[in-house]
């Protein structure tokens, strides 16, 4: 079937709503409007306000409903429009979502879901343009996914709502009018592994989100000069499945991270630390990362695309680790 | 009509016909548990007298000016957004009456800590249309060199800071500022804004009562547009009006016709003369409009009708000080042409000027992230030199 990743989180709504009584949506415009992305569009008015809740401007507020509704029973999905947003609700996500199983002697827990945008690439500056996805994965007691293709879209959900601990759901910005097959009867996915998104023989290509398509097209710009680039999609952040990232490495023997995030202090400096720690002698060339320069994302477009991880970028880095 | 059900914006957020004569008081300290609504201008054009604050001619000239300015320059801003020659827009459609009566009310040495509807306040304060446009452009005349979004202009001369996208984080900032100015005992006001939608943040609430509790001289204006894009002001609370929210903070508090920029030129002096005589803060609720979409990102009609748009375009900000100024014989239709025609073409000038100016160098990304280039910034940069300069694309989805 073809289809959009945006329609993909929007049927993955839909089937949560209607699956399970104790699920509802909350959010910033989710209701009549559809969410300001359109992934809850037409959901107020099958369903209704009960279960797809407008909420007051306040990101806090909301996230910490969340936690309370999830605390009280309910299965909430709470939509912060982009993660930039999310840093407004900080406190009750890593101080509180992330922590109240532990401190509280396993008393207590947060099964929420909270979905959020994240990524740059529309003209909308820094404050818009955050890629926040690698900082919540450094935090423990949450599982941090980012889909990156229709059928994560469609099934991270499902697998998200079961799991009794917090979820944060990373879906890159770019990626809702990406288009594509669905196969008939796609449902429920699992979200403890990475997946080899394109099997090859010469390089590794390590990567997420929205940085998955642009690396698959760098693969496919390689593929014509005859070098045979793996592409390994994480998908799932935290926990990272350290076990596929080396075992592509050892494939390989070289290694490309991809990562929108800056690169200082990243999640493209935790995957090269693990091939460092248990891959090293499986490596004949130092690893390199292609990430966002370490600036605020700028606002004029040439600026923003020299600002993020393009194919040209990636093409060469390639280049670098096999050729030096 | 407070609760959540799923009223239409009909009764408080509806279009009040403005009183004849007498005006309702526009004192803060009015104990009307809603607070009135402060408004001068009727629906005839007449006007309630004041004593304290003068409404010369000249004034109500200028004030005319610079709405009938910015509604063009922010109808041209969203026709170039359409054609792809602009990359975001956010106009104050209909409320433009709160920006010029802010500019017009405050001295040079003031600071206005603006949210995303207030970027005229500069023009009216002496900032040039081209210098604004090139921020539009995010070009190389542009003060913020490409580094913000259009319509969170900021410029240092005419004392404005630049919001941040987040809502509401401006709000303790100008508590801040107007702080720094009564410990520096300076005699300098800031006025902070924050829409309908931001007094649901946790920043709206704790910039109150810092303000005052420190009594700091400021003036903390909420723009009440009726909408958080979508979200109707009787979703967003349960109070009777936003201006008595000041009243929870000890902050005298009043509402003004949003669309009566001599109610609000009056109401902002008012607030403004008391804050610089060290009464402290003042929170003032407008009650407008949002005439045009959210953002250039925006579709109203999907949630609101056309039919409630065209009744408050009855209450247009414009028509009101028009009327007014017809009755008065301080304009007629060949003076609104001869405006209208005037600034149009100032507007074509500016246009022309800013738009063809060069975008910034790629490299100029690297600077100010900090006061100095640190060493892994001019690694960072030296890469990107070595690099083609043609503009890096490809990959990704539409
Ligand atoms: C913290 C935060 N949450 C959400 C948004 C997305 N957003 C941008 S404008 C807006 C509505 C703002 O409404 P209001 O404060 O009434 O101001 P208006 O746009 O009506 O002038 C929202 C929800 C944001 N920019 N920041």
């Amino acid at each position: 079937m073809k289809t959009t990743y945006r329609e993909c989180v929007r049927q993955a709504l839909r089937e949560a709503l209607l699956r399970d009584p104790r699920v509802f949506l909350m959010g910033e415009d989710v209701g009549r409007y559809g969410g300001c992305y359109a992934c809850s569009k037409g959901l107020h008015d099958e369903l209704g306000p009960e279960r797809v809740r407008d909420t007051p401007l306040s990101e806090s507020a909301f996230v910490g409903a969340g936690i309370g509704a999830a605390l009280g029973g309910m299965r909430p999905i709470v939509e912060i429009m982009t993660c930039n947003f999310s840093l407004l609700a900080l406190d009750q996500i890593l101080n509180n979502a992330a922590t109240l199983r532990h401190m509280s002697g396993g008393q207590f827990e947060v099964p929420v879901v909270i979905r959020m945008a994240t990524g740059a690439g529309r003209q909308l500056a820094a404050q818009h343009s955050h890629s926040l996805e690698g900082w919540y994965a450094h935090i423990p007691g949450l599982r941090v996914v980012a889909p990156g293709t229709l059928a994560d879209a469609r099934g991270m959900l499902p697998t998200a709502l079961a799991d009794p601990d917090p979820v944060l759901i990373f879906e890159n910005a770019l990626l809702y009018n990406l288009e594509g097959e669905l196969p008939e009867g796609a449902g429920a996915v699992d979200i403890d592994h990475a997946c080899v998104r394109r099997p090859g023989s010469d390089v590794s290509l390590v990567t997420y989100g929205g940085s998955l398509p642009k690396t698959l097209a760098a693969a496919e710009v390689l593929a014509a000069e005859g070098i045979s680039a793996e592409v390994l999609d994480l998908r799932v952040l935290r926990p990272l499945d350290g076990a596929a990232i080396l075992a592509t490495v050892d494939k390989t023997k070289r290694l490309v991270v991809v990562d929108e995030g800056w690169r200082s202090v990243s999640l493209a400096a935790e995957v090269v630390a693990r091939v460092a720690e248990e891959g090293f002698f499986s490596l004949d060339a130092p690893p390199v990362r292609v990430c966002s320069e370490e600036v605020p994302i700028p606002y004029p477009k040439h600026l923003e695309d020299a600002a993020l991880p393009q194919v040209p970028k990636i093409v060469r880095a390639v280049r670098q680790v096999l050729h030096g | 009509m407070h609760g959540h059900g799923d009223s239409q914006g009909s009764g408080r957020g509806a279009p009040v016909a403005a009183p004849r004569a007498p005006a309702a008081p526009a004192d803060p300290a009015d104990e009307a548990p809603d607070l009135g609504l402060f408004c001068l201008l009727d629906d005839e054009g007449g006007l309630a007298d004041v004593a304290d604050v003068p409404l010369e001619p000249a004034l109500k000239l200028r004030a005319y000016r610079e709405m009938k300015r910015i509604r063009l320059v922010d109808a041209r801003m969203m026709l170039l957004q359409r054609q792809g020659r602009v990359g975001f827009y956010g106009t104050c459609t209909g409320q433009e009456a709160t920006p010029i009566a802010t500019g017009l009310a405050l001295r040079p040495e003031d600071w206005v800590f603006p949210a995303l509807r207030e970027s005229a306040v500069m023009l009216v304060r002496g900032l040039s249309l081209t210098t604004y446009l090139c921020q539009v452009f995010g070009n190389r005349g542009d003060l913020l060199k490409g580094r913000q979004m259009p319509s969170h202009m900021s410029a240092r001369s005419v004392r404005q800071v630049s919001w941040g996208s987040c809502i509401g984080t401006q709000f303790p900032q100008a508590v801040g500022a107007a702080w720094a100015a009564k410990l520096r005992r300076e005699p300098v006001v800031t006025v902070g804004f924050i829409g309908d939608g931001g007094t649901s943040e946790p920043d709206f609430h704790a910039a109150m009562n810092f303000a005052g509790v420190y009594r700091v001289p400021c003036v903390l204006v909420c723009q009440n547009n009726q909408f958080a894009i979508s979200v109707r002001q009787e979703h967003q609370t349960a109070s009777s009006t936003f201006a008595v929210k000041g009243r929870g903070y000890g902050i005298p508090s009043v509402r003004v016709d949003g669309n009566d920029v001599l109610a609000l030129y009056v109401a902002l002096s008012r607030a403004a003369a008391r804050a610089r005589a060290g009464q402290g803060p003042t929170f003032i609720e407008a009650l407008t409009y949002r005439i045009g979409a959210h953002s250039s990102s925006d579709d109203p009609s999907r949630y609101r009708s056309d039919a409630e748009v065209e009744t408050w375009l009855q209450r247009d900000p414009l028509q009101r000080l028009r009327r007014h100024l017809v009755r008065e014989r301080l304009l007629d239709d060949g003076a609104e042409q001869r405006l209208e025609d005037e600034l149009n073409a100032a507007i074509a000038e500016a246009v022309a000027e800013a738009e063809p100016l060069e975008p910034p160098a790629r490299e100029s990304l690297f600077d100010d992230v900090y006061a100095e280039l640190p060493w892994h910034l001019r690694e960072q940069r030296a890469l990107m030199l070595a690099e083609p300069a043609a503009a890096a694309h490809g990959g990704r989805p539409a």
